[in-house]
């Protein structure tokens, strides 16, 4: 069988995800094609022919392609798929934005997030922001997936693929880019920081929010997220939201003041390396699941913390 | 302009999913289930297109319907949505498993119908998590798609749409109609009010069927094991912040 794996990538660089996704589609057992579909995205095009287990590389070079929307990208890979028996979109935004449109023209349902390819065609996905994991068969002429690129280790260097230009589409499409805003805030993105520091409902107002967690974030390097009963309460906005009903976050460090542990926002956060929870309530929820944990009042711990960790060198 | 907003049934958030001992799914059995809450915010933001409001111009909205397919309690689902403020519904029964392919060929149909100028989804369900629907229907229709907004700016036959992409923000135009699908800072939800809940007891809902549209929902893909993730164990507590920092260089942190 015939893989074909869309590059993640940013035009000037091929992303480690790309590698990931080849990990995981050798382990359907195929034969591994990889496309990179972007603007003036040469050099990631040779990144890609340059990973071990390629068998050929598509590059599609046009301006139509250069932010990977995913009208252009459709009408790219779907013709595609006459020679492929699958196709495996990385789940980052990009990726999830396309592969439905494709697999909709292709009248195939798509298997979204896998973390484990058990065979060609079984793979194993999360429900429920991971409180449940479903095995899935598929037995669809075409197979489309979105993969969670983590759960797989990266492929190797060593390869030398053909690489073959093929013809971008020309439109014209009914959605075109405007601008793009990356990254403003000198805080990393809550989803891709390696350290978060999340405030509960015992922090009691906005400002109170602000004054406890932005320092302790700015000493950590870290995100700042909220609980949803501090964002209902309105110390936080709705996109700090950490949760089943927000953002799923796995960084190294998650740093949990003030918050018990809802269901739902465990399901936001269970899979970070290092979980310390912060609380006066002994029996809160959040210390069944926490690493560290320090029964303590935010107003005396956080302050001590931060002086313990200007004493690490932090 | 007109606007549909499609709304799933799903568990509510507050609640605990449980696999069931012999792996064949979860048990949902009496548990309460309320209105999915990424489609909630799509609710909330159809409802400001007509009231004015979140940067809309009043009656940019005409008409807001809310539809909802499964079983014939998203009745309720339904009226959620039109305690919000939506002005009627549409339900299509059907019972089982329906997967985002069925769902975005049943909306298809009711779309040719109703022939809104925009429909908003949200990006996904919490309970399966598959963030298709909106773009598998955006596809079907050869509608423009954007997906994951955290705004809405109207302007005459287009939409521009800024996006919560990775790593940032990034604005697109739509030429309507066209799909959208709700990200979290798109807007917080209001509670309906109870005058609200009693209006929306009088607004009208229609009963479809599958069949009625013309659409197979028979899922495409078997799951054949439903699994409990492996379960995380509590560390042990300390009793200072030198301890805490103590642990974290233990654990590597720094």
């Amino acid at each position: 069988m015939a893989v074909l794996v869309v590059a993640e990538h940013n035009n000037a660089a091929l992303k480690d995800a790309t590698h990931k996704l080849i990990t995981a589609a050798k382990a359907m057992g195929a034969d591994v094609d990889v496309l990179v579909a972007g603007a003036n995205a040469g050099a990631a095009a040779q990144a890609a022919a340059r990973i071990a287990g390629v068998r050929k590389v598509l590059h599609a070079d046009s301006a139509t392609l250069a932010q990977q929307m995913a009208e252009p990208l459709e009408a790219l890979i779907t013709p595609l798929m006459a020679a492929y028996d699958a196709v495996l979109f990385p789940a980052t935004t990009t990726g999830k934005n396309a592969a439905p449109r494709v697999a909709a023209k292709l009248d195939v349902m798509q298997v979204s997030g896998v973390i484990a390819v058990e065979s060609a065609d079984t793979f194993v996905r999360p429900i429920y922001a991971g409180n449940a994991l479903i095995s899935v068969h598929d037995t669809q002429a075409k197979k489309v997936l979105t993969v969670q690129a983590t759960a797989f280790k990266p492929a190797g260097e060593g390869g030398s693929a053909a690489i073959e230009t093929i013809a971008a589409p020309s439109g014209p499409f009914k959605s075109s880019f405007v601008s793009e805003e990356m990254a403003k805030s000198d805080r990393p993105e809550l989803t891709a920081a390696k350290r978060v520091v999340s405030g509960g409902r015992a922090l009691g107002s906005r400002e109170e929010f602000h004054r406890v967690l932005d320092p302790l974030a700015d000493k950590l390097g870290a995100a700042v997220g909220a609980s949803r009963a501090a964002v209902d309460a309105g110390y936080a906005p709705n996109d700090y939201q950490v949760g089943q009903t927000g953002k799923v976050v796995a960084p190294e460090l998650y740093v949990a003041i003030g918050i018990s542990g809802a269901i739902q926002h465990l399901a936001g956060m269970k899979d970070s390396k290092v979980i310390v929870a912060i609380n006066k309530d002994e029996d809160a929820p959040i210390f069944q699941i926490a690493d560290i944990g320090l029964v303590a009042d935010y107003k005396i711990a956080v302050p001590e913390l931060m002086e313990e960790l200007t004493k690490a060198g932090l | 302009m007109k606007v549909l907003v499609p709304v799933k049934r799903v568990l509510d958030y507050n609640l605990k999913v449980r696999v069931k001992p012999d792996g064949s799914g979860v048990d949902l059995a009496n548990l309460k289930m309320s209105i999915n809450p990424f489609c909630e915010i799509a609710i909330e933001e159809a409802v400001r297109m007509r009231e004015g409001g979140g940067g809309h111009a009043k009656d940019a909205a005409k008409e807001v319907i809310a539809v909802s397919i499964g079983p014939e309690q998203c009745q309720e689902t339904i009226r959620n949505a039109l305690a919000i403020g939506a002005d009627r519904g549409i339900l299509v029964k059907a019972e089982g498993e329906i997967e985002p392919l069925a769902v975005a060929k049943l909306l298809k149909a009711i779309i040719e119908a109703e022939k809104p100028d925009l429909v908003i989804l949200g990006k996904q369900a919490i309970d399966d998590d598959n963030n298709a629907t909106g773009q598998m229907l955006a596809a079907l229709l050869d509608w423009p798609q954007a997906t994951f907004a955290s705004r809405i700016v109207l302007h005459g036959d287009k939409a521009s749409v800024t996006r919560e992409v990775d790593g940032g923000l990034q604005t697109i135009d739509v030429a309507l109609p066209a799909i959208v699908t709700t990200d979290l800072r798109l807007n917080e939800p209001r509670y309906a009010s109870l005058p609200n809940i009693m209006k929306a007891k009088k607004k009208p809902i229609d009963v479809k069927t599958p069949a009625d549209l013309g659409v197979d929902v028979a899922p495409r893909l078997k799951v054949t094991k439903t699994a409990e993730p492996p379960k995380r164990q509590g560390g042990a507590k300390v009793k200072t912040a030198a301890e805490l920092v103590g642990k974290l260089k233990e654990a590597g942190v720094f």
